[in-house]
C-alpha cells in the first residue's frame, strides 16, 4: 500500500528539490545503447561518420563511404541513419542520399541489406551495419535486386556494368536516368 | 439525502475490501472508512491512452473508488474505434479521445473528476508525471511504454545501501491486448522488473526484405508493403507517408491492387492494407474488458494495500480455450533504467579527465577508455574522431559544472571493463554525488559501504581502504 499522506508530503519535497535542477532531459535506453555503439565505432579508413545536429544528437547521423576497390572505387556515397528510441529492438532506418547506379540500392535510396530488415538482431550494432554497407560496394549482388536493370546488367554483362557505374559516378545518363557526379 | 444513499450503495462492494481486516492483505493495510476517504481525496491516477483499454480503464477506476483521474491521449476519435471504445458516439468522430472519454465518464459517475490532456506524452514535463501516485498504461506501442517507463523510473532514488527509497517509487500498471491475447503487469520500479528489464520478451517485428518486395512478391502483404515502402517514395518525392491520412492509405491500397494483379496475387483489401501498414491486429472488445479489469484491480490494491498485488506479469490467452497465467519475472540488476547503478562520491573540484581516470581504478568498475554521457549531453566521446574532437575541450572542465551544478545525478559511461582478465565492452549507470553540496548531506552515510571517497584517495592506493565488495 502506498501511504497516501506521506507520499503527498514527500512529492512536494522532491518537486521543490527538483526546482534547482537544470532542465531535465530523459535519456531512453535506446539512446544509451546507441551512445555505446558510437563510442566504440571502429571504422575502416574508407568510412567516415558525421553528426549534422551536433554532438548531442546521436540518433540522426550520416555515414560517408569512399570505396577503395571494386566497381565503385573513387566514388563518395552518403547514407543517412535514423535510430529509434527503442533501438536496438528495432533496426535503424538507413537511406542512401547519393543517387547511385547499384543493383541493391534503388533510385529513391532504399537499401537492400538483410541486417537492416529481416535479419536484424539486437546483438548487431552500428559498426556491423556500416561494414555491411561498405560490403555492398565491394560486392554488389545481382541476386537481391532493388534496381532491376542494374542487377540484370551486372549478371549478364559485368563489363558493361562497370562502364555504366563509371558513367553514373562521373555524372551522366545510364539509360534514361541521370546520375549526379559523386566522385 | 438521495445522494448519500447513492454513495453508500456505490461503495458497498468496495467497503467489503477496504473496511474489514484480512489475511491476504499487504502488511501496512489499515482498514477503515478513512482509507476509503483517503483513496478518494488523495489518490491521483494517470491513465495513459484513451483507446480500447483506456476507455475501459477510466470506467473501471471511476467505479472502484478513485475520484481524481487524469487521462492523456494524442489521438482523435475515428469511426473504426466505435465498436469497442464504448465511451464514444458517432457524433464524436474527429474529437480528441481524452476529452470525450473524460466527459462521458464524469457524466455517468457522479463525484469523479477526470482531467483530459490532449497531447503527446512527450509534451508533458517530468513534473506533470511526478504528481501522480500511480500510472496506468493502456498503450499499443513499445516506444510509448518505454518512454513512460523511463519517466517513472527517473523519479526512483536509492539509498546508500542500494535499496530503493519507497517514497520515490512511482508504480505502474501496464495493460496490453492483441486480438484474443493480453497482459497485465505491475511495475514497482526498484522492486519488480521495469519495462526495460524485460524488453527482450517482445518478438521482433516481421519485416520483409526490400528486394522481395521489389522483385518477387508472393503475398498480399508483400504487395502492400511494396506500395507503402517503395512505390510511395518513387511517386511522391520528398513527401512522407502519413498512415493517418485516408487519402494516403487509399493511394497505397490502389497501388497494392495493381501490383497484386500484375503478379496474380489474391487478397489485397483496404482493411488488410491498413492492417499491414499500421501493424494493426483486430481488437476484441472483451479482451480489453478483461485486461482492464485486472489492471484496475491491481491499481486499487497498490493504492490501498487491501490485497497483495499480482507478482508480476499476467498473461491472458483466449485463442484456444482460455488460459491465464501469472509469471514472476525478475529484475535485471544492471538495468540502465531502473537499476541503482554504482554510487560514487566526488569533490566538486574533479575535472572530467580526472573522473575518467578514476573510473579505471574503481574496483567495482575497472573501466578504461570511458565515454561519458549525462542526460542526453555527451560530455566526452572516445570515438569516432569527429566526436572526440568536439568533446575534448570538456576534459579540463569540472564535472560538477558540466552536470549543471546539481548535487547528485545519474550519468552513464561506456568503455572497456576487466572481468576475469578479459576485457569486455560495457555500458554502466553511475550515481554521482558531490560532497559538501546541499542535498548530499542528508544522505544516509551510515551503511555506505560502497560510498567511495574517490577524490581523496585517487593518488594513493585508495581501494585498499574500502570494505570487501
Amino acid at each position: 500500500m502506498i501511504n497516501l499522506f506521506k507520499v503527498k508530503a514527500k512529492q512536494k519535497e522532491i518537486a521543490e528539490n527538483a526546482n534547482g535542477k537544470a532542465p531535465v532531459k530523459k535519456q531512453t535506453a535506446g539512446e544509451l545503447r546507441l551512445h555505446k555503439d558510437i563510442s566504440e565505432l571502429n571504422l575502416p579508413k574508407t568510412c567516415t561518420i558525421s553528426f549534422p545536429n551536433g554532438k548531442d544528437d546521436l540518433m540522426n547521423f550520416e555515414v560517408t563511404i569512399r570505396p577503395d576497390e571494386g566497381y565503385y572505387c573513387g566514388g563518395t556515397f552518403v547514407f543517412t541513419f535514423q535510430v529509434s528510441s527503442i533501438y536496438p529492438h528495432e533496426a535503424p532506418k538507413v537511406k542512401c542520399k547519393t543517387k547511385v547506379y547499384h543493383p541493391n540500392i534503388d533510385l529513391e535510396g532504399n537499401v537492400c541489406l538483410n541486417i537492416l530488415r529481416e535479419d536484424w538482431k539486437p546483438v548487431l550494432n552500428i559498426n556491423t551495419i556500416i561494414y555491411g554497407l561498405f560490403h555492398l560496394f565491394t560486392q554488389p549482388n545481382y541476386e537481391d535486386p532493388l534496381n532491376h536493370d542494374a542487377a540484370a546488367v551486372l549478371r549478364d554483362n559485368p563489363r558493361m556494368f562497370e562502364s555504366n557505374v563509371r558513367r553514373a559516378m562521373a555524372g551522366g545518363y545510364v539509360g534514361n536516368t541521370f546520375f549526379p557526379r559523386c566522385m | 439525502m438521495a445522494g448519500s444513499t447513492l454513495q453508500a450503495s456505490r461503495s458497498r462492494d468496495l467497503d467489503k475490501l477496504l473496511l474489514r481486516p484480512g489475511n491476504l492483505v499487504e502488511p501496512n493495510f489499515e482498514p477503515g472508512p478513512e482509507l476509503r476517504d483517503d483513496l478518494r481525496e488523495y489518490a491521483r491516477v494517470l491513465v495513459v491512452g484513451a483507446g480500447g483499454l483506456g476507455c475501459e480503464l477510466l470506467k473501471d477506476l471511476a467505479l472502484s473508488g478513485f475520484k481524481n483521474l487524469d487521462v492523456i491521449d494524442m489521438d482523435r476519435i475515428e469511426v473504426t474505434n466505435l465498436n469497442r471504445q464504448f465511451l464514444f458516439r458517432l457524433e464524436d468522430v474527429g474529437k480528441p479521445k481524452a476529452e470525450v472519454a473524460a466527459k462521458r465518464v464524469m457524466e455517468r459517475v457522479s463525484g469523479v473528476n477526470i482531467v483530459p490532456h490532449f497531447c503527446r506524452i512527450e509534451d508533458k514535463e517530468l513534473d506533470f508525471y511526478s504528481d501522480f501516485n500511480i500510472i496506468v498504461l493502456g498503450l499499443d506501442s513499445i516506444e510509448a511504454r518505454s518512454y513512460i517507463n523511463a519517466v517513472a523510473c527517473s523519479f526512483l532514488e536509492y539509498d546508500s545501501d542500494d535499496n530503493p527509497r519507497e517514497e520515490t517509487m512511482k508504480p505502474m500498471v501496464d495493460g496490453g491486448t492483441e486480438g484474443f491475447k493480453g497482459h497485465a503487469r505491475v511495475i514497482k520500479p526498484g522492486v519488480t522488473p521495469c519495462f526495460e528489464c524485460t524488453i527482450w520478451l517482445f518478438p521482433p517485428q516481421v519485416k520483409f526484405p526490400l528486394c522481395t518486395l521489389a522483385e518477387t512478391p508472393r503475398t498480399a502483404a508483400h504487395c502492400i508493403e511494396y506500395a507503402h515502402l517503395i512505390k510511395w517514395d518513387e511517386v511522391h518525392s520528398g513527401k512522407s507517408f502519413d498512415p493517418d491520412d485516408p487519402g494516403h492509405m487509399q493511394w497505397v491500397y490502389s497501388e497494392a491492387v495493381k501490383r497484386a494483379d500484375l503478379f496474380g496475387i489474391p487478397g489485397v483489401t483496404y482493411s488488410l492494407t491498413q492492417g499491414v501498414v499500421k501493424n494493426i491486429i483486430p481488437a476484441i472488445a472483451s479482451t480489453n474488458a478483461i485486461i482492464s479489469a485486472a489492471c484496475a484491480l491491481e491499481t486499487l490494491k497498490i493504492a490501498t494495500g487491501c490485497s497483495k498485488t499480482l507478482s508480476n506479469y499476467l498473461t491472458y490467452n483466449g485463442v484456444e480455450g482460455l488460459h491465464i497465467k501469472v509469471t514472476e519475472f525478475v529484475r535485471d540488476k544492471d538495468c540502465l533504467v531502473c537499476g541503482p547503478g554504482v554510487l560514487i562520491e566526488l569533490d566538486i573540484s574533479v575535472t572530467l579527465q580526472k573522473f575518467i581516470n578514476m573510473l579505471e581504478e574503481h574496483p567495482r568498475l575497472l573501466l578504461s577508455k570511458a565515454s561519458v554521457t549525462h542526460r542526453g549531453k555527451n560530455l566526452y566521446m572516445q570515438a569516432p574522431p569527429v566526436l572526440e574532437e568536439m568533446t575534448r575541450s570538456n576534459l579540463d572542465q569540472l564535472l560538477f559544472d558540466l552536470m549543471g551544478k546539481v548535487p547528485r545525478d545519474v550519468i552513464h559511461v561506456t568503455g572497456m571493463s576487466r572481468k576475469d582478465d578479459k576485457k569486455v565492452s560495457s555500458l554502466m549507470k553511475l550515481r554521482v554525488a558531490f560532497k559538501g553540496v546541499d542535498g548530499v548531506v542528508d544522505m544516509d552515510m551510515a551503511g555506505g559501504a560502497l560510498f567511495h571517497r574517490l577524490t581523496d584517495l585517487v593518488e594513493t592506493q585508495w581501494w585498499d581502504m574500502t570494505p570487501e565488495l
